[in-house]
């Protein structure tokens, strides 16, 4: 059941984390500006001069997308492990698990924190990109549907492996070790028509890959695999991670005695 | 109505250790209630399963006739918890942690800005506000702690070891306050490790003793309990031998401190007569332990006997 109470704690929640990760902006908001600006320099303009088109479009062209949504995902994600670990760790978890709100609002709380994030790093490095490039976007309320998607979907991401983890080091393993792998395999760089057959198909079983190829039909025009398949691999992935968080709250799984 | 009802609750920990083993307990509205045991009695874990940080295993809990299974959020409305450790934010600032805490709990934030300032007032606090609550000293986190817990004016406060590490002029004043907010209407079970604290300010009194209940009475019935009273006298001239005083056992500390425990049914005026016929001259006398510390250990002794 909703009720009025719960938008004030959703909103209580969601300013408290905007004003986290901007209180700390040069730790949040920054990094992901300058690396994207080095990745835009490095690959885009100086070996990228060199390796010439990629599917009709610069390389600069063609990697800005993968590379805003990069920047969406790992902020989202990083956004709402550190903070909901950080607040396990500190135990104030517990100022919101003794008020009368249910776990949705607590988890919607925390992904609009993640989203928000992705969003204002998503919108600052599509801004510098434009100093790479001619950048025109395709399917502008696309982008921002898919912006705002992959936000929900890597927050509810990170908000499960900070219910699981039990140190700083834990909330460090699955960016490093999966997310980051998936992100770079997942056709930022280039495109699966390059691959054999073997790791094109392979490819198919990385969920990034549908986001940025989707982002980047919304920027393009263009994209490697029809958009219902893409759309409906976001919508699924979703759908699974919010179940599971909705449960591990729940159950009080990771938070409660 | 009660503003506490327990009913044979039990909690199993994932480990197999059983912290609660099938606890009974009502607390009356309004009342004052001390809620006592040793470390590991299962004080907190009770209360944790009140405020739901904690599962229980078995058993109902109500607060003002609202189940915890059925109602959680009348529940949780009603309740203001004071834990043991510090559970704020470290690098949020005083006032944004109790505007935050009253979000949390529906009010609108208008509403939640006005409550804060008038919370952090009445504890004392209100010129460190926009002080990040890590700098703030042991004693004013405590505070803040409590006026977090009443931002969202809990007819029920819970405090758990409320005066822990805190000096003794801070505690006192924090006891006038609780008092005035008990006087006020606000029901409130306090667990303590300062025994004078709950005799102080306590109606009534349960203890807990490895997860069960194995006192639960009025705070006066309890004390009429005792029967011995301990005190250290400080005397200006001693005799050469230690008399031998009906109903008094003396111990002597050095040459001008006795310690002498007192039955009940003797009483101290008899002790004080006695001692003035040996011309005994006492210059000073104090409680050695309070009697609530007394019949505290006597009754966890008792039931380690059994």
């Amino acid at each position: 059941m909703f009720r009025k109470e719960y938008l004030v704690a959703l909103q209580t929640i969601t300013f408290k984390e905007v004003k986290r990760f901007t209180r700390i902006w040069v730790q949040t908001l920054l990094p992901s500006i300058i690396t994207t600006s080095l990745y835009f320099l490095i690959f885009g303009t100086l070996i990228g001069s060199r390796i010439g088109q990629m599917k009709g479009y610069d390389y600069m062209e063609f990697i800005v997308p993968g590379l805003i949504l990069m920047a969406v995902i790992s902020n989202a994600y990083s956004n709402v492990v550190s903070s909901f670990y950080g607040s396990k760790f500190q135990h104030n978890i517990e100022e919101m698990l003794v008020a009368p709100m249910p776990g949705w609002v607590i988890l919607a709380g925390y992904i609009s924190g993640g989203v928000m994030r992705g969003l204002i790093v998503g919108v600052l490095v599509t801004i510098v990109s434009l100093f790479f490039t001619d950048l025109r976007i395709a399917h502008p309320v696309m982008m921002v549907v898919v912006f705002l998607l992959t936000g929900v979907l890597f927050s509810c991401a990170g908000f499960i492996n900070a219910v699981y983890a039990k140190s700083f080091d834990d909330i460090s393993i699955v960016p490093t070790f999966v997310l980051t792998p998936l992100i770079y395999l997942g056709g930022v760089f280039y495109s699966i028509d390059m691959l054999p057959m073997f790791w094109q198909t392979v490819s198919l079983l990385n969920p990034v890959l549908y986001m940025i190829d989707v982002f980047r039909y919304s920027i393009l025009g263009t994209s490697d695999i029809p958009l219902v398949y893409g759309f409906s691999v976001i919508a699924l992935f979703i759908t699974a991670l919010l179940v599971i968080s909705l449960r591990l709250l729940s159950k009080g799984i990771g938070i409660r005695d | 109505m009660n503003a506490l009802e327990i009913k044979n609750l039990k909690k199993t920990y994932k480990n197999g250790f059983t912290a609660v083993k099938g606890i009974d307990l009502d607390v009356k509205k309004g009342d004052f209630f001390a809620l006592l045991g040793a470390n590991g009695a299962g004080k907190s874990t009770t209360i944790g399963i009140i405020a739901s940080l904690v599962n229980k295993t078995s058993g109902s809990v109500k607060v003002f006739g609202h189940n915890l299974d059925e109602d959680p959020d009348a529940v949780k409305r009603s309740i203001g918890l004071v834990p043991q450790e510090f559970n704020f934010n470290q690098f949020e600032n005083v006032f944004d942690i109790v505007v935050s805490q009253a979000g949390y709990y529906g009010i609108p934030r208008k509403k939640a800005l006005e409550r804060a300032e008038i919370c952090l007032k009445q504890l004392e606090i209100w010129d460190k506000r926009n002080e990040p609550s890590r700098e703030l000293s042991g004693g004013m986190k405590r505070r803040l702690m409590i006026a977090r817990a009443l931002v969202h004016e809990p007819a029920l406060l819970i405090l758990d070891e409320p005066t822990a590490g805190v000096d003794i002029e801070i505690r006192r004043s924090m006891w006038a306050f609780f008092k005035k907010i008990n006087e006020a209407g606000t029901t409130i079970i306090l667990t303590t490790h300062y025994l004078e604290e709950a005799e102080s300010l306590c109606k009534h009194i349960a203890i807990i003793n490895k997860g069960e209940v194995i006192e639960n009475t009025d705070m006066k019935g309890l004390l009429q309990k005792a029967d011995e009273e301990v005190f250290v006298l400080s005397l200006e001239n001693t005799p050469n031998e230690v008399p031998i005083i009906l109903g008094c056992d003396i111990a002597v500390i050095d040459e001008t401190t006795w310690q002498v425990s007192v039955l009940k049914e003797t009483g101290i005026h008899a002790l004080f007569i006695e001692l003035n016929r040996l011309s005994i001259k006492v210059t000073g006398v104090r409680n050695e332990s309070n009697r609530l510390e007394q019949l505290f250990m006597k009754l966890l002794s008792n039931k380690e006997e059994q």
